[in-house]
This record gives C-alpha cells, sequence and structure tokens, in this order.
C-alpha cells in the first residue's frame, strides 16, 4: 500500500505523459504480484466493485469530526476523499506495517457488509493523510490520476516491448490481478489464453487523403463508401456473449443494449455507430445524447435508437477473414447483413465512380447527406491490417467551414505546452456582445503559438485560476467540420472539430461573423 | 473600560481611538503601528510608523528611504505611552514568530488589555523570536489557515522530500517559487540546516530582502543571481527560488530540465497544488496551523476572542465552542495567499 499510495502521490502531480509512464514501469518492475497487477486495474478503471460506499465514509468522518467544520472543510477542500484524508484524526500508529495492496483488495472482497466499516477504521488509523486519500479513492474507484486506460495499454506495451496492439487483443479477455499477463510482457509465460473469451481485435485505420495518391483513376481498384459522422465500432458475438467497442477497445456495450439486443450470428464486425430509424441515418448531434448517458433510458432508446452500418468483418462463425482481401470479406459481410432479423443494421453501400470526374462528383455530394462527412477509399485488395498501412484506406472529408472569431479567454496548455497560453476560447458578436461559441488548441504552428502567447499576455484583462481574459481584439479564421445546436453552451451552437486556420491579424475585431451567421450554417 | 469601547474597525484597518493610531492600515495614515513588513500590513505614505527596528528595515527595502515622514523603531517590550497624560495608553511589541521583524500589539487601556496577534505562528524558526504568550482580556487572531484540514509538517520532512528529489532527478534544475519575504529565507536556511551547502540561485526580485536578512546578522550561505548565470544549462541539477508568480511563466523558460516546486501552507490542497502545475508541492508555512491556532487560545486565555484576516467561520465556531466569546472581525483589504502563505 505503501507503494502505491507513493505511486499515486507522484502521478497526480506530474504533468508529461512520458515522465508518467516512467513512474509506472518504476512501480511494475519493483513491486510483485499480485500488488501491481491491482494497482494497474485502479489507475485503468478495471477493478469491478467497489471496496465500501462514499456514504460509509461520510458517516464514519461525522462521527469523528464536528459537523459544521467538516461542512467548512468540505467547501474549501472541494473534494470528499482529500478532506476526509485531512480530517481524519491522527493516532500515530503509523509505524504499524500497512497491509498490501493485494492483501487490502482480498479483505475487501471477502467481508461482509457489517464488517467493513471496522476494517476500514482500523486501516485508516493506520495510515498517513496521503496513504488515506490513496485508500479512499481506490475503494471507491474514484481515482483520477491522468492516465486513461489507452494510456496505461500503451504503458503496459513498453514495459514488454510489445505492440500496442497486442494489449488491446488481449485486454478485455483478461482481469485483474493480470498475472499471467505482466509474466508474458516479462518473457516468462506464454501469452494469455483468451480463445474462449469475447475480445477487441486492434482495428484498420486510414490516411486523410490528398487525391494525387489515387489518380490517374482505377476505379476497379477501389471500394469507395460514405464516410458516416458517427462513431467508429466493433461489434463482437460469441454465442450468448456480446460487446461493443470503440475504436480505442473501450467497451461501451452498457451503453447500447438497444443494438446489442437485437443482433446475433458469431462474427466481429467493423462499422460506424448512429442512431438510425430504420434506414434513415441521423447526425451525430442525435448520437451525441446517447454518449452522455452511460446507461440511455427506455424512452431515450425510443426516441434515439442505435444502429450499425456495417462495413467490414474480422471473423464469420470462428473462422478468421483478416487475410482475405477486402472484396472478399465483402461477401461474407453481406451473408452476415442478410441473417440479421433487424433493421437496426445496414450494409455500407458502395458508390460507383468510373472516372475521376465521377469520384469528384461523389465527393462534391456526399455531404448532402447530414449523417455523411465525406468519402472512405479503400483498395479492393488492401487485407485487414491493424493499425495505419501505407497506401491502403483513405477518408476524404469534406471541406470544413470557416467563420471568423474574436479571441475572448486563453488558457494554459499541457506538458511542454504548459508556459503558453496555447487554449483558446473564441467568441462571434450579438449585437454589441460577444458569446463563446468554441474552443480550440490547435491548427497554429510553433511560430504561431509564440506570436499568440505573447500577444496573451500583453493584452489580458483579468485572471480567473489559470484562464485569462483579453482584450476583445484579435480574429481568427475558425475551421471546422460542422455545427449543431447546443442547449448546454450560452451562444445556443456547439462545435465540431474546431481548429485555429489562420490568425487574422490584419481583421478589425467589429468585422468578425456575428452568432447569427454561425447559426446560419446549422444544417438541418 | 471593555476594548470594544475603544478599538474600532474604520475603513483604514483596525483604529485605536484614544492613542488615535491604526494598526496595520491599508491606506496612508497620521499614526500606524506596523506589525510586519508584508505587503498586506505594511504600506507606504503614513505619516508615523511605530514597528520593531528589523521591520522599518524591511519596509525601507521595499518602499525607499521616503516611506513614512518619521519612523520609530521599537525594541521588543518596551513601553510606549500614546494619548492624554492622565489617561493614557500604553503600547507594546512583542514576538510573533512568522517572519523578521514581526511582532504582536500589546494595548493596555484602562485597565484592559487587548492584543493583536498580527500574523504568528508557534513553530520554532532561526529568523525570529518565538511568539510569547501575553496574558489579555481579548486576543485577536489570524486565521489564515483556520480549518481542521490543515496540519502542517515539519519543516526538516519538506526539506528532505526536496533534497531527495534533487538526488532523484540529478540532471533537472529544481525551481522553488517562495514569497519573497520570509518564506524564501527560510527555505534557505531549511536546506542549510539540512546540510545544503551548494551555491543557492535567485531570481533577481528576492535579492535585495536576502541581502537585508544577511546584513542583519542572518547567514544564507552562498546566494548568486541567475541572471549571472550565462549559460543556464549549468543550472541543471541546482536549486533556484524565484516568486510563485515567475514559476510557469516565460521567465523559467531558459531553465533547463525544469522541476516545478512550491513552498506555501496552501500546497497541502491538491488541488491548489496542480492549479498552479506545481509537480513538487512543499508544505512550509509561516502561520499556524489548525491545532496551533486552538493551542494558542487556550494558552493566552483571554475573556474574549476576536478573529480575522482569513477563514473566520470555522475558528469562530471551534472556539465558542471551546466556551470563548468569540467574534469575526471582518477587515477588508488583507491578502491571505498571494504573499504570505
Ligand atoms: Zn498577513
Ligand atoms: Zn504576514
Amino acid at each position: 500500500m505503501q507503494a502505491f499510495s507513493n505511486l499515486l502521490e507522484q502521478l497526480y502531480y506530474t504533468s508529461s505523459h512520458n515522465a508518467k509512464a516512467a513512474l509506472i514501469i518504476d512501480y511494475l518492475r519493483n513491486t510483485p504480484d499480485p500488488d501491481r497487477g491491482w494497482a494497474i486495474a485502479a489507475i485503468a478503471g478495471t477493478l469491478r466493485f467497489d471496496f465500501f460506499k462514499r456514504n460509509t465514509i461520510k458517516q464514519l468522518i461525522l462521527e469523528r469530526v464536528d459537523p459544521v467544520l467538516f461542512d467548512l472543510s468540505y467547501d474549501y477542500v472541494g473534494e470528499m476523499s482529500e478532506t476526509v484524508a485531512h480530517l481524519w484524526p491522527d493516532s500515530h500508529q503509523h509505524n504499524r506495517p500497512l497491509p498490501s495492496l493485494g492483501e487490502l483488495v482480498e479483505q475487501f472482497t471477502h467481508a461482509s457488509r457489517q464488517a467493513i466499516p471496522d476494517m476500514l477504521i482500523d486501516h485508516l488509523n493506520s495510515m498517513n493523510a496521503a496513504q488515506r486519500w490513496a485508500l479512499i479513492k481506490l475503494g471507491t474507484r474514484g481515482l483520477r490520476v491522468g492516465v486513461s486506460a489507452r494510456s496505461v495499454k500503451q504503458i503496459l506495451a513498453r514495459y514488454g516491448d510489445k505492440p500496442v496492439a497486442e494489449i488491446e487483443r488481449l485486454w478485455h479477455g483478461i482481469a485483474p490481478p493480470y498475472i499471467e499477463l505482466l509474466a508474458w510482457l516479462e518473457g516468462k509465460a506464454a501469452p494469455p489464453d483468451i480463445s474462449n473469451k469475447i475480445t477487441f481485435s486492434p482495428v484498420m485505420l486510414s490516411h486523410p487523403l490528398s487525391l494525387e495518391e489515387v489518380l490517374p483513376w482505377q476505379g476497379e481498384r477501389w471500394q469507395i463508401e460514405h464516410k458516416f459522422d458517427g462513431i467508429r465500432v466493433q461489434l463482437v458475438i460469441k454465442g450468448a456473449e456480446k460487446a461493443l467497442f470503440s475504436r480505442n477497445a473501450d467497451d461501451i456495450s452498457h451503453t447500447f443494449p438497444d443494438l446489442l439486443e437485437q443482433v446475433s450470428v458469431d462474427a466481429v464486425v467493423d462499422g460506424e455507430l448512429l442512431v438510425m430509424h430504420g434506414v434513415d441515418v441521423a447526425p451525430f448531434n442525435d448520437l451525441q445524447q446517447r454518449l452522455n448517458k452511460k446507461k440511455p433510458t427506455k424512452k431515450l432508446m425510443e426516441t434515439h435508437p442505435a444502429g450499425l452500418v456495417a462495413y467490414d468483418i474480422l471473423e464469420l462463425e470462428n473462422r478468421s477473414l483478416v487475410d482475405l482481401p477486402l472484396e472478399k470479406r465483402r461477401t461474407y459481410l453481406l451473408d452476415w447483413v442478410k441473417r440479421q432479423n433487424t433493421s437496426r443494421v445496414q450494409l455500407s453501400d458502395i458508390l460507383p465512380a468510373d472516372s475521376e470526374s465521377e469520384l469528384r462528383s461523389l465527393h462534391q455530394h456526399a455531404s448532402d447527406n447530414l449523417a455523411v462527412e465525406g468519402l472512405m477509399l479503400k483498395r479492393v485488395d488492401s487485407i485487414y491490417t491493424p493499425g495505419r498501412p501505407k497506401g491502403q484506406w483513405f477518408k476524404w472529408k469534406r471541406e470544413p467551414k470557416l467563420v471568423d472569431a474574436v479571441i475572448m479567454y486563453a488558457q494554459r496548455g499541457h506538458g511542454k505546452r504548459s508556459s503558453y497560453y496555447s487554449d483558446f476560447t473564441f467568441g462571434a458578436w450579438q449585437g454589441e456582445t460577444l458569446l463563446p461559441i468554441g474552443k480550440a488548441y490547435s491548427g497554429f504552428t510553433d511560430e504561431e503559438l509564440k506570436k499568440l502567447d505573447n500577444w496573451v499576455r500583453r493584452n489580458s484583462i483579468g485572471r480567473f485560476g489559470p484562464v485569462r481574459e483579453v482584450k476583445k481584439e484579435l480574429v481568427v479564421e475558425v475551421a471546422f467540420d460542422a455545427v449543431h445546436p447546443s442547449s448546454r453552451h450560452k451562444s445556443g451552437v456547439a462545435m465540431r472539430f474546431p481548429r485555429i486556420n489562420r490568425i487574422r491579424w490584419d481583421k478589425p475585431a467589429n468585422e468578425a461573423d456575428t452568432l447569427e451567421n454561425v447559426v446560419g450554417l446549422i444544417e438541418t | 473600560m471593555h476594548p470594544q469601547e475603544w478599538m474600532s474597525v474604520e475603513s483604514p484597518g483596525l483604529y485605536c481611538k484614544p492613542a488615535d493610531i491604526y494598526i496595520d492600515p491599508m491606506q496612508p495614515v497620521a499614526q500606524a503601528i506596523v506589525t510586519h513588513g508584508h505587503a498586506d500590513h505594511a504600506r507606504s505614505g503614513h505619516d508615523t510608523v511605530y514597528a520593531s527596528d528589523d521591520t522599518i528595515a524591511i519596509m525601507h527595502t521595499r518602499y525607499g528611504e521616503e516611506m513614512a515622514k518619521n519612523t520609530h523603531g521599537l525594541a521588543m517590550g518596551e513601553i510606549k505611552q500614546f494619548g492624554k497624560k492622565d489617561d493614557p495608553v500604553l503600547i507594546s511589541l512583542h514576538p510573533a514568530g512568522h517572519i523578521l521583524g514581526s511582532c504582536q500589539v500589546r494595548i493596555e487601556y484602562r485597565h484592559q488589555v487587548l492584543v493583536i496577534s498580527g500574523d504568528y505562528k508557534r513553530r520554532p524558526d532561526p529568523t525570529c523570536d518565538l511568539f510569547e504568550i501575553l496574558p489579555c482580556d481579548v486576543f485577536i487572531t489570524e486565521a489564515t489557515f483556520a480549518l481542521p484540514v490543515f496540519r502542517h509538517p515539519p519543516i526538516e520532512h519538506e526539506i528532505a522530500k526536496l533534497l531527495s528529489s534533487v538526488a532523484v532527478f540529478p540532471d533537472r534544475c529544481h525551481l522553488i517559487g517562495a514569497y519573497a519575504l520570509g518564506k524564501c529565507q527560510r527555505v534557505i536556511l531549511g536546506l542549510r540546516n539540512a546540510g545544503y551547502s551548494k551555491p543557492i540561485y535567485l531570481h533577481g526580485a528576492l535579492i535585495k530582502l536576502c541581502n537585508l536578512y544577511q546584513s542583519r546578522g542572518i547567514d544564507l550561505g552562498e546566494l548568486l543571481p541567475v541572471s549571472d548565470v550565462d549559460d543556464k544549462k549549468l543550472l541543471a541539477g541546482e536549486i533556484v527560488i524565484a516568486p510563485p508568480s515567475a514559476l510557469a511563466d516565460r521567465w523559467s523558460r531558459s531553465l533547463p530540465k525544469l522541476r516545478t516546486v512550491m513552498a506555501s501552507g496552501w500546497m497541502q490542497i491538491r488541488a491548489r497544488a496542480r492549479q498552479r502545475l506545481v509537480e513538487l508541492p512543499l508544505i512550509i508555512s509561516d502561520h499556524c496551523d489548525w491545532p496551533e491556532l486552538l493551542q494558542t487560545i487556550e494558552e493566552v486565555n483571554p475573556q474574549e476572542v476576536w478573529v480575522t484576516h482569513g477563514r473566520e467561520d470555522a475558528l469562530v465556531h471551534q472556539s465558542t465552542k471551546m466556551g470563548y466569546t468569540t467574534k469575526a472581525l471582518r477587515l477588508i483589504g488583507y491578502d491571505d495567499e498571494d504573499e504570505t502563505g
């Protein structure tokens, strides 16, 4: 527990990803099983249950601290675990040996509900404030040390010098404390056996298209499809078990039970998750409503039904298809789609283009459908290769939309950018006032960043914590893929993928766009 | 006569009517007593300032020789008479243990005694005398860290954390944010006491006050201005001290492989430390923590407690619970964070 608490303490205050990775790798090297595996689970968020409830903690502290003082402290600290960690009376038993992380998990897993408070009191008494904080965070599964599940996998890959795709493939078939996984990473054992488990297969990704790469155009070599504006998912069906993964291997099954219920036939299918009313595909904003709710209500599932546009297949009834060319895989995909008894699964259409001009025309009209954000071009002979192989798949997005907006606030970035103001909130005019319409932290060069940073410092007019308010004088051209109505923002709009396209040092702020102009770009 | 008849809160600050004098006024006044040199207590522009010699020296260093028309240095414990001859107000200064020259103010009038703690702490500090317990009728205490979450660890413990980080990251430049007056020198002395004898590098804004400390007999060891180092790469593995505002600013970009450290009582709260992008928070405070505030009230054992300067609510609640008549004095203009945490 001591080592785990030290690790969290250091991770918490470290901002660079590399330094965090180095700390975790050092911990893995110097910590025995099963402790290190439990630590990985705590950080990656794969612990299956709470050791104790937040309410239990609150009751225990109120038995020990004046409630008025507790409330004042909580208001000030702003966070329950830390408030309790500091307020817990010091019993000066710090030299009592602490249980190991493995022992803690063991104890709390097997304790009866009535025994838990006393166990907890005993542990909190023998810990210092940092250790108490670690225990409460661990026990209520509230750990946030800025290391995502995805980064954990990358760090494990680095630790074992294995491709991250290998870890992703295994990840959902294994469970904490990951003893077999770690043994394999250290070269001491074969990879964990996951043949009977539902797992994620690493996905194949595309490159942004520059047209000369596919010219002169030979239509018979390419499969053209719409690029839907949803999220890329992998559907896995194995007997009674089914799962839906995001392309980063997060299991999102519980968010889309309505889709999972309806699908059948063992397979691993690659496709786009969307809100679909039969064959009609709704724009991304509708899907956003679903993504916002971890566990959807029945009503939301009725008004916003989830569906899948299937475009590839990796496995059908236990037969791996990844080594077949795309056009062969397509026949298996057709077969699988036909066997579905639901309209929630649609096949991604193949679009014909015999000439370059037909191709260009397809691209121009692709976005007539609001749920489409461009075209996908895939070589018909491409085999399914995880990662981003060269020259196989391309995405050709529609032209971005542009508005001229005024910088309103700036905030320091992270890591290498932490001494620069690099995150910008920009606004559009409504009458005489500016309303914030979005945030951007990319699109500019390092040279431009220095200039922006300098400008922010010289034109700052106020400060709220890490945020600076600036004079409403600098115009930037913002590029974005789409804009949607939004009740979450005061301006009533939300942009998709905004980035700073150009800095308009020359343009007076009063000539920037109005909110009305921006609203006019909403497509309905 | 009860002190509430002769002490009041006026817009410049706390005012003693029969002596016609303000304590730590925020605006220029005719007569002022200044408890210590932090900017939220010591302002320039008064006609006459009464303070310890060290505090006057600090004010001269910060504001120039013209900071007041007249200055009167008072020795610790020396009694100075104000008001009418036949109805005198007796005022004296006593150690507060906060920073070099810091004092409490004791005011006696018509057989009643009021003590203003100023900013204070109870831990030993080599740059000033220990806080003195003064029996009194009314005790005015500060409340900077008056929440039970605040429990400051021993300074040795925090300095050890810093030195172990220097050992673990020998190629990184440890940049410590520390307030120019008091905290900076205390960190330096903490390092010296732990056996750190290498030169310590200073941001330009800290040099004058460190020189003043040295000239008043406090040995800080070898200090070098960062601006004198031509090749900043040579600062890898060294300790640099700067004002907190310089931590994540352009100034620090020239330093090699920074590790950002901050020394302040506020560093106990994680979000505070992270907000400032601090990688190594050191909980080093020049104020009392919660147990020390309560201990002090018990030891002074006054009839009444008035609370000011910080988080009054919790201390008013607790002191009332301990049986003291307690109220909050709402003084405005005291900045409880930016200089003196
Ligand atoms: Zn103060
Ligand atoms: Zn002070």
